[in-house]
């Protein structure tokens, strides 16, 4: 569904991403695991389009779309929900969702509507609120809900257990592996390795810019490097 | 003391002209709002639009409120051009650089104005001009109660707009939120332009409801929008509700100001009232800590 090779991309003259090559087939988790400040971030921020690239390809459904706008790649139903939720505060939870589906027809929105507030019925008893007073977790929430609202048919998530208590953190992923049981692709980008390697089916590590390792998430577990460097295992 | 017979036809002249200020001041605030722009033109624009309701009046015999369905339109696309092919390309996103293009906007729209039409002012003539309506025993002119009327419902408009429409939300969204409104795929530029083209719209509005009662020279609009930034800043950078609530008020304080210190020194309760505002609650009085 996604494929990404030899992508480079930066911030003024620093480079930041030095040659990525990524994958990711149609009904997957795949998770992009890495420490702070490595290029995750930026690596989705090009992928969605908001960061330009300096080389390499992004193609998407068999399509070029590096150089895209934003709301071309929004059009395409690739979704960034982005680190940071960036939810719009000052609107109801309600209308954060409608603007989810601000470049979907109006026909389908009461019936993406319904799905969202399924998948995370605290929204519905908010659907009102202003979207700044709800909890860290409920933002987390609308933020992906915002997302769905796109109708997507692969989906970044960068970052969704930032902040949250380890309680919701669980509640979470359950929620993301529930998101991919009923058909949606994603891409997992986080600091939590351990639980991100239990929902993904693969796994790629980044280093400095680079894809260091990368494989099936239940052999990439065991690796002695990735235990040594990111689970503090021996 | 004068006695209420005198203070409420007062009051309610206050509140016919309050209306007028709040229509200009919600243009500013929703300018400033979603685009951080201090719009300098402002004053400019409203005496562009004051200049084409004129002349379709003169020159093709249109009504000042037939052309509310002309000039409107016609100042929303000016606003829409001026954002997309000017304002924002001039300005390279930094706040500095818009505040001195929209102020050298203004400076070339109204010398260019003085060549072409020279400094003389003028106003049209209506059947309606001097007629008066009779309300709680004072006599107003038909003229400023329509322009009461026209106001409120614009600015009941402009806020359904903005509360009910995917292009309000999408306002409301960039505003606050860049980065979130481009994920969801909201072309800012856009946005922002149809964002500075309603502003000045506002503006059409106001110049059709305006020059039955009054006059349009060059210089017509340093009066005007003095007044609507002291509205802006005292209702709360931003608020249309201020913005709307602060208009009132300094109609009202201006024609009382006018009554009981003459009318040379009659503005000096604005800035009175602005001055005490700002010491009790420097955000405005619907303003938001920023």
């Amino acid at each position: 569904m996604l494929e990404v090779k030899g992508l480079r991309s930066g911030y003024g003259s620093v480079e930041v991403l030095r040659g990525i090559d990524l994958d990711i087939q149609a009904g997957e988790i795949v998770a992009l695991l890495g420490s702070n400040g490595v290029g995750k971030t930026t690596f989705a921020s090009v992928v969605s389009g908001l960061i330009k690239a300096w080389s390499g390809t992004i193609r998407f459904k068999d399509e070029e779309i590096r150089g895209l706008s934003e709301q071309a790649i929004v059009d395409r139903g690739l979704i960034h929900v982005p680190e940071g939720r960036h939810i719009f505060p000052n609107l109801s939870v309600r209308e954060n969702l409608e603007l989810g589906a601000y470049r979907r027809g109006k026909a389908n929105r009461t019936r993406n509507l319904d799905h969202v507030f399924g998948v995370f019925p605290r929204l519905r008893e908010r659907f009102a609120q202003k979207a700044g007073t709800l909890s860290g977790g409920e933002q987390q929430m609308l933020a992906i809900g915002r997302g769905m609202m796109a109708e997507p048919q692969l989906l970044i998530l960068d970052e969704p257990s930032i902040g949250l208590s380890p309680l919701l953190v669980e509640e979470m992923f359950e929620l993301i592996e529930q998101l991919n049981r009923d058909g949606l692709t994603i891409l997992l980008v986080e600091q939590n390795v351990l639980q991100s390697m239990e929902i993904a089916s693969r796994a790629f590590v980044m280093e400095n810019g680079e894809i260091r390792l990368s494989g099936q998430a239940s052999v990439l577990i065991d690796d002695p490097e990735l235990q040594r460097s990111y689970l503090g295992l021996a | 003391m004068p006695d209420l017979a005198i203070i409420i036809p007062s009051v309610l002249n206050g509140l016919t002209t309050g209306a007028l200020y709040a229509l200009v001041a919600l243009g500013l605030t929703l300018i400033y709002g979603v685009l951080h722009i201090i719009n300098f033109a402002h004053g400019a624009l409203l005496m562009v639009g004051l200049y084409a309701v004129y002349f379709l009046n003169v020159q093709l015999g249109i009504d000042p409120y037939v052309a509310l369905f002309i000039v409107p339109p016609l100042m929303f696309a000016l606003g829409y051009a001026l954002q997309r092919g000017i304002i924002g390309k001039a300005s390279h996103g930094r706040d500095e650089n818009i505040l001195l293009v929209t102020l050298g906007l203004s400076i070339v729209i109204e010398n260019l104005s003085l060549f072409v039409f020279k400094s003389d002012t003028r106003a049209i003539d209506t059947p309606y001009s001097f007629e008066v309506v009779e309300f709680l025993g004072a006599f107003l002119p038909l003229p400023k109660v329509i322009a009461f009327a026209g106001a409120l419902v614009t600015a009941a408009l402009l806020w359904l707009l903005m509360s009910r429409t995917d292009l309000g939300k999408a306002i409301r969204a960039l505003a606050k939120e860049p980065k979130g409104a481009k994920l969801v795929g909201i072309n800012a530029e856009h946005v922002f332009a149809m964002s500075f083209g309603l502003g000045i719209a506002c503006l059409g509005v106001a110049a059709c409801l305006l020059l039955p009662s009054y006059y349009v020279s060059p210089q017509v609009g340093h009066g005007f929008v003095l007044i609507a930034f002291t509205i802006v800043v005292l209702g709360g950078m931003g608020s249309f509700v201020g913005a709307l609530i602060g208009g009132l008020i300094i109609g009202v304080v201006e024609a009382l100001g006018g009554l009981f210190l003459g009318e040379s020194l009659g503005q000096i309760g604005i800035f009175l009232i602005f001055i005490l505002v700002l010491i009790s609650r420097p955000t405005g009085l619907l303003g938001h800590k920023v």
